[in-house]
């Protein structure tokens, strides 16, 4: 019954062929660690996001004169209002946390290499619209820190010359930002945004499926056709969309085996999630900060304006060049070299622990650089915070600098031909 | 179907003046998805210039008015303030206000129409946050200068006449609105001098 009903799909769709392709019959190295919950905890999360974005918004009102109380409607009088905000509060920090792991992963194991960089910087599009998004998210509650944050990040395309003014204008929709804005940024963030987000997650899947998972050796588990002998190829059956072409080693099916390990990956995931979501959904005015609980108020700046944590490394980087037109040119660049990693690196070895040791010693100062610049975006500047931003800002640069230079004829161990664990 | 053979250029002339065409289709179909974007009729209305009495303002006292919904600082200077200004031009960016951030006529030393009155927005030239008036204790700040203005978010710092100092976030003054006198204690906000 269920057989003849799959074979007259199957032959309108081509539904098992794609399952088959994808999931039960898809090649993934054998030796994927812990680092690998990430790429689907990101997916896990992203439903989160978009379910319990949907329910919001049936009470949320986005106008300047309801937003806030819409909010605080939804936290009191709505049956699980607080549940559904929180689940989607949270959700946007454990975004930016499981994403920023999802990028390390790629950066330790050279999963930006060749032939990989279009997945790379399909994987930096979802991260800049991410960040577009939760942006214009942070400002939907309309509480003053949402207000301030908003006006700070509007005012960076002021400092474009020429246009700078019109610009701010034409994004604000007013002479200051108002429900104008409030609404316009509803609509990018519930309709425009997420739409391109899905779009862009299909692609990056699609184009990790055609390159094939790296791994934590970056060995290639897809062999030259007829290159190996038969008592060496895996034994289990994949679609001859991918044995057609190569000879499968090291590998296994992504379902069940992978799609049974992430399952783990998420409970761990859930278990934190939910302290979090339940015990401290504030997360200690990182997550929600305590200015926001006010409405916005353009006559009243707050005390200190930071952004939420996740933009901190970028904002400390804002805040330290002491000229606004180079400050935003510096902010942006620091995403620009993210998408160039792939030519920065200039290396053939991909996984960290065959390359050579000045390249550790690089990514765990780019690492640490990174968590200063995170930590001094969300304080207010001080001399002393400023001058140790300038160091970190130059660490974070120098990484990429420095990768260029020594990836060039860099000394590194020889890498097996196949995976050894 | 016909026998005639393909005329391959015939057929590059029509797919290039098809993409011509529906190019300049989508560039005016881009034109009210793009203007709908600027300030509405609603938004230019609430624009509308504002008055503010200052006969009643005590001398070193700041009042603020909304205007665009944003603060404009008015202040009367004392006289000693006044003539201390000049003094601080060589801590400032700009001391001779070559930036263009206030209209013609408030181009000069006090940067406003009478050197008794300093109206600037009220709207850090950093990020857009709102300056604090430290009337008495800006010495805190910048030593030998006991009036001024501190952004307390990146620390910039303005002079009584919203000139910004040296080595501050800030690359500008502060802006100077377009403004007139109505008459002698009435300051209209919005509206030049000789505009009216």
């Amino acid at each position: 019954m269920f057989a003849n009903f799959m074979a007259w799909i199957d032959k309108r769709l081509p539904v098992t062929d794609c399952w088959n392709k994808h999931l039960a019959q898809y090649p993934a190295p054998k030796n994927f660690n812990f680092w690998y919950f990430f790429g689907s905890l990101a997916m896990l999360v992203l439903v989160n996001q978009i379910v319990t974005g949907i329910w919001l918004t049936m009470s949320y009102e986005p106008s300047g004169e309801g937003a806030f109380a819409s909010v605080e409607y939804i936290m009191r009088d709505v049956d699980y209002g607080w549940l559904l905000r929180y689940m989607h509060s949270t959700g946007a920090s454990a975004f930016f946390i499981v994403v920023y792991m999802h990028m390390f992963r790629g950066m330790m194991y050279g999963s930006y290499q060749k032939p990989r960089e279009l997945l790379w910087i399909f994987g930096m599009l979802i991260f800049l619209v991410l960040m577009a998004e939760a942006f214009m998210g942070y400002l939907l509650p309309w509480g003053n820190m949402s207000y301030w944050g908003a006006q700070v990040i509007i005012s960076l395309f002021g400092a474009i010359p020429v246009i700078g003014d019109d610009l701010t204008l034409w994004i604000r929709g007013d002479y200051v930002i108002s429900g104008a804005t409030l609404n316009r940024f509803f609509a990018l963030h519930v309709i425009a945004m997420p739409l391109v987000l899905v779009i862009l997650v299909f692609l990056h899947i699609l184009a990790l499926h055609e390159v094939g998972s790296n791994n934590p050796e970056g060995t290639d588990v897809k062999k030259p056709k007829g290159s190996m002998k038969p008592e060496e190829l895996s034994k289990f059956k994949f679609h001859k969309h991918y044995t057609d072409k190569y000879d499968i080693v090291d590998a296994i099916p992504f379902h069940p085996y992978y799609s049974v390990k992430d399952i783990m990956g998420v409970a761990g995931f859930l278990i934190i999630f939910c302290w979090v979501m339940f015990f401290a959904p504030e997360g200690g005015g990182y997550f929600i900060e305590a200015p926001n609980f006010e409405p916005a108020n353009g006559l009243k700046t707050p005390e200190h304006i930071v952004p939420v944590w996740y933009f901190g490394p970028f904002y400390t980087i804002l805040r330290v060049i002491p000229d606004k037109l180079l400050g935003a040119v510096g902010m942006f660049s620091a995403i620009i070299v993210l998408f160039l990693l792939p030519w920065f690196d200039r290396g053939t070895v991909k996984a960290m622990k065959f390359r050579s040791t000045i390249h550790t010693w690089n990514l765990i100062q780019f690492v640490i650089s990174f968590i200063v610049l995170g930590y001094l975006g969300t304080k207010a500047a001080t001399p002393l915070y400023n001058m140790i931003g300038v160091v970190a800002s130059f660490g974070y640069f120098g990484f990429f600098v420095a990768l260029w230079f020594y990836s060039k004829n860099e000394k590194t161990k020889p890498v097996p031909e196949r995976v050894s664990g | 179907m016909s026998n005639t053979p393909v005329d391959n250029s015939r057929r590059r002339f029509l797919t290039a003046a098809t993409s011509v065409v529906g190019g300049v289709g989508v560039v005016g179909l881009a034109v009210p998805f793009i203007g709908s974007w600027n300030p509405s009729a609603r938004a230019k209305a609430a624009g509308a210039p504002v008055e503010v009495n200052v006969g009643k303002i005590e001398p070193g006292q700041l009042i603020r008015a909304e205007w665009r919904g944003k603060p404009v600082y008015v202040v009367r200077r004392t006289e000693e303030t006044v003539a201390s200004l000049t003094a601080l031009d060589d801590q400032l960016r700009d001391p001779n206000s070559e930036e263009p951030q206030q209209p013609e006529y408030a181009t000069n030393t006090h940067r406003s129409i009478k050197p008794e009155f300093m109206v600037a927005l009220g709207v850090c030239t950093h990020l857009g946050c709102a300056p604090t008036y430290h009337k008495g204790d800006f010495e805190e700040f910048v030593e030998g200068v006991p009036d001024g203005f501190f952004c307390p978010c990146h620390g910039s710092k303005f002079d009584m006449a919203g000139r910004v100092f040296q080595s501050v976030p800030a690359p500008t003054n502060l802006v100077v609105p377009e403004h007139s006198y109505t008459s002698a204690d009435t300051l209209l906000i919005g509206v030049g001098q000789g505009a009216a």
